[in-house]
């Protein structure tokens, strides 16, 4: 399918999973992923594969803990209350090491919310997918063909580093339509000595477990599975740059408001005003360095998000307090407008200049 | 198109084929022609882009809208307002009806049908996007069709020939699948009402089928004026 196609964004995480060899689909209907289920529902039968809809997420999340166990590639998705409950399936596959691809196309919290995009979630993906100590990659696409690309590039991550890879769209970035061209990749088979599949009475007994009666042990696992977490930090952080070079302002924004927030960008420099975007690709891990190497010309930072402020104390702490972080946001299922960010850009001009002037 | 022009003009087909634009457009260019019209949002499956999305412009145009109460807002709820029956049996406006994606947008119809087939004054045009994935060729498109018709019980009177790839759509993008819409039109046995663009790309696409010698296949070409959506 390397000819354009018109493809919603769910879709095309959807036909992007099937390209990626996953034939395991389990999930539970919730706008704005719907999509993505019924795509699957369509598309999995044609090609051998099995789509579930299961009775409640928590179900969906624990049949991706069986497949996952038994090595192969397996997905669920679902929209931010949905997620919420996949917490618990979230935290057994990281205590058990097992590779998964969540899609979580996020709408307004807390609680019901609504059905409207938002990028609410974001504590939740990069600090809070569960209890205990562990992460997930995320990935925040900005395009339906990064939907694709990021979603295959998910698969891959995740059984190379034997974790769970979240996609965090937002709601415009599920529905919305754009042409998409699909690259088959090369499916590197992943050696997974771990799987529970038979031992044909050639090996010892495989076990997939998250539950450690010796303390010492379960520290170990701990310890072992930060050390891959520093791996990745240092290998994996991914972002695109756009105008930083000579930026006085760096505009930092993912998936949908880092499109309303290029707009923004090109009407200030159009202006005159030396700005840029800093869009992180990945979540977790956070583009630290391309921040902290902004920082050592940029006088300040503006955050554009879909929520209150969720990414601010981490652009702050990327960048080591050494410049104020603004927020530019819009909640509720909104978004914040071009003319919206070009005026917290110019807010930021202004006391860039003043404070420049002697007193 | 309008000296044939019936009351009622249903628009449905796979979701994101393009059926809200055209229908928008279409009720449009009665509007123009002196005609009293209603556009009407039929779908409760797509929370998200919708006719509604465009109240004011119809209202400036002075076009009728009716919608669920609840479009655009937070309540994801199936409902359809009764000022659908209105526009189903009072006869004296022309219909527009934006039918929901696939047979699960068009299983609301069913409601309306008796009241549509015992008028028997009506259009019901299949949309065909052949660049979007379940519907890339004549069998996959025509499954659609069928499929719709069932859930509708009603069957469908024209093909309207709309394959696009957003703003990245040229002719080619339509006349790549011309042996595709032939496939479908012998295959369903329905004419080709109209092809539909982008209104730039109709001099472009009418120069390129002027050579064309099968005339039934693109008799019509209809221009859109398409509505924004979306922040770049």
């Amino acid at each position: 399918m390397s000819e354009k196609v018109l493809m919603k964004g769910n879709e095309a995480i959807a036909e992007a999973a099937i390209m990626a060899g996953c034939r395991h689909y389990f999930g539970y209907p919730i706008t704005p992923q719907t999509e993505i289920a019924a795509y699957m529902a369509k598309r999995m039968p044609q090609i051998g594969g099995c789509f579930l809809q299961a009775e409640s997420e928590i179900a969906a999340i624990n049949m991706v803990y069986g497949v996952s166990s038994a090595g192969y590639r397996v997905m669920t998705s679902s929209s931010s209350p949905g997620i919420a409950l996949k917490s618990e399936g979230l935290s057994y596959l990281a205590g058990a090491d097992l590779p998964a691809l969540v899609v979580n196309v996020q709408r307004g919290g807390p609680g019901l919310g609504g059905i409207q995009p938002s990028q609410s979630d974001y504590f939740q993906a990069t600090k809070a997918g569960g209890h205990g100590d562990f992460r997930m990659i995320v990935l925040a696409p900005a395009s339906v063909q990064e939907m694709a690309n990021l979603t295959l590039c998910g698969f891959a991550l995740a059984d190379q580093y034997r974790m769970t890879a979240m996609i965090l769209a937002d709601g415009t970035m599920g529905q919305m339509m754009e042409p998409v061209s699909f690259e088959q990749p090369p499916l590197q088979e992943v050696e997974k000595p771990w799987a529970v599949r038979g031992t044909e009475n050639m090996r010892p007994h495989n076990i997939i477990n998250s539950l450690y009666l010796v303390p010492e042990e379960l520290e170990r696992k701990n310890v072992e599975r930060f050390a891959r977490y520093a791996e990745i930090e240092k290998k994996e952080a991914r972002c695109e740059e756009y105008h930083v070079e000579d930026a006085d302002i760096i505009v930092v924004g993912f998936g949908i408001a880092a499109r309303v927030a290029k707009s923004a960008v090109d009407a200030a420099r159009a202006q005159g005003i030396r700005v840029g975007l800093i869009r992180p690709i990945t979540l977790w891990p956070f583009p630290k360095e391309a921040l902290y190497r902004a920082a050592t010309h940029a006088k300040r930072f503006i955050s554009v998000e879909l929520s209150m402020g969720q990414m601010v104390e981490d652009i702050s702490l990327a960048i080591h307090c050494k410049a104020p972080v603004d927020l530019c946001f819009r909640t509720g299922g909104m978004i914040p407008s071009p003319e919206q960010v070009l005026n917290s850009i110019t807010d930021a001009k202004t006391k860039i200049d003043t404070e420049r002037t002697p007193c | 198109m309008i000296t044939t022009q019936k009351r009622i003009s249903l628009f449905c087909g796979h979701y994101g084929s393009g059926k809200t634009n055209i229908a928008i457009n279409y009720a449009c260019m009665l509007r123009a022609a002196g005609l009293a019209v209603s556009v009407a949002d039929m779908d409760i499956v797509n929370p998200y882009f919708r006719t509604s999305d465009s109240r004011e412009m119809l209202q400036r145009a002075g076009i009728g809208l009716v919608c669920s109460p609840y479009a655009g807002s937070n309540v994801d709820l199936a409902a359809l307002p009764k000022e659908l029956y209105d526009l189903v049996r009072c006869r004296d406006v022309y219909a527009v009806m934006d039918v929901g994606g696939d047979e699960r947008g068009a299983l609301a119809l069913g409601r309306y049908v008796p009241e549509i087939l015992e008028e028997d004054n009506y259009a019901m045009y299949f949309v065909v996007n052949f660049a979007r994935p379940l519907t890339r060729t004549a069998d996959q498109a025509f499954d659609i069709l069928r499929e719709i018709e069932q859930a509708a019980g009603m069957r469908c009177t024209a093909i309207v020939h709309n394959t696009n790839l957003a703003t990245q759509t040229t002719p080619q993008t339509l006349l790549h699948y011309i042996d595709a819409l032939q496939q479908l039109r012998q295959k369903s046995g329905l004419p080709v009402a109209f092809w539909s663009a982008e209104h730039t790309l109709i001099p472009a696409l009418a120069d390129a089928l002027a050579a064309h010698t099968d005339k039934a296949l693109y008799h019509e070409l209809f221009p859109l004026h398409l509505q924004a959506k979306i922040t770049d």
